[in-house]
């Protein structure tokens, strides 16, 4: 699946998206942060706090308990400041 | 006119036209008795700051600003509803945002516009780093308590 990351989130990381292999035991978005944050210091960075990072699957606002299964796309982001 | 209006919702790096927008929504017709028109522009804080920079998320910015508007549609007798956001670099003074509501009476059209931005503030996928007046990319905004709390006022819209 392709998980994109936007803003500061982006930076931290330090690439606009990636694909990726979900592992097993990844079931639920907050799984996925958990997962991600422990790959490298840029995702670490970019997720040491979990509950502040938003998240969209296939372009539709989720929260940390929904699903990941099956997702075409997953987006992390700081909360918005557009308007 | 009869059944629901279909919102113009555009996301684009181009300046708009607020007074162009407003005759698109309203040229022709007899129908509309009230129009109001919300724009945001890029302020400079006192001079601290030489532009904004609004990175968003294609594709979702239009799809989370159409469903928006489309809740104003269902909730509102409106006659016409435009919303326009822009990205990209914006200078001090510019537009950045367009909420256009038109209807019969007055109070739908305050209301549905003031809804759109509250939604639009918090759930539309956009991101305003600023840059500072000696040229370089300083922060990313942060999200305010104050815009949260505001898209709390309309509670019975509940998304999804």
């Amino acid at each position: 699946m392709k998980l994109k990351y936007f803003a500061w989130v982006r930076e931290r990381i330090g690439k606009a998206e990636e694909d990726i292999d979900l592992p097993e035991g990844v079931v639920s978005v907050r799984d996925l942060l958990v997962w991600l944050r422990a790959r490298d210091d840029g995702y670490s960075e970019a997720l040491r706090h979990p509950e502040a990072i938003r998240v969209a699957i296939n372009q539709t606002h989720v929260d940390h308990r929904e699903p990941v299964a099956g997702a075409r796309e997953i987006a992390l982001f700081p909360p918005m400041t557009g308007g | 006119m009869g059944g629901a209006i279909v919102p113009d919702v555009r996301i684009q790096a181009e300046d708009f036209d607020l007074a162009a927008e407003v005759s698109r929504l309203t040229d022709g017709r007899s129908d509309v008795g009230a129009v109001v028109t919300f724009a945001g522009l890029c302020r400079d804080e006192d001079g601290r700051l030489s532009a904004l920079e609004l990175e968003h998320y294609p594709g979702m910015a239009e799809a989370e600003i159409t469903r928006i508007a489309n809740e104003a549609v269902a909730r509102w007798p409106l006659k016409g509803l435009t919303a326009i956001h822009r990205y990209g670099r914006i200078l001090p003074g510019d537009n950045i945002v367009l909420v256009i509501a038109a209807s019969s009476h007055r109070q739908a059209a305050f209301e549905a516009a003031s809804f759109l931005m509250d939604f639009l503030k918090t759930r539309a996928p956009f991101w305003k780093r600023e840059h500072g007046a000696d040229g370089t990319a300083g922060n990313w905004v942060e999200a305010t308590e104050a815009d949260e709390k505001s898209s709390h006022r309309w509670s019975d819209f509940t998304q999804r």
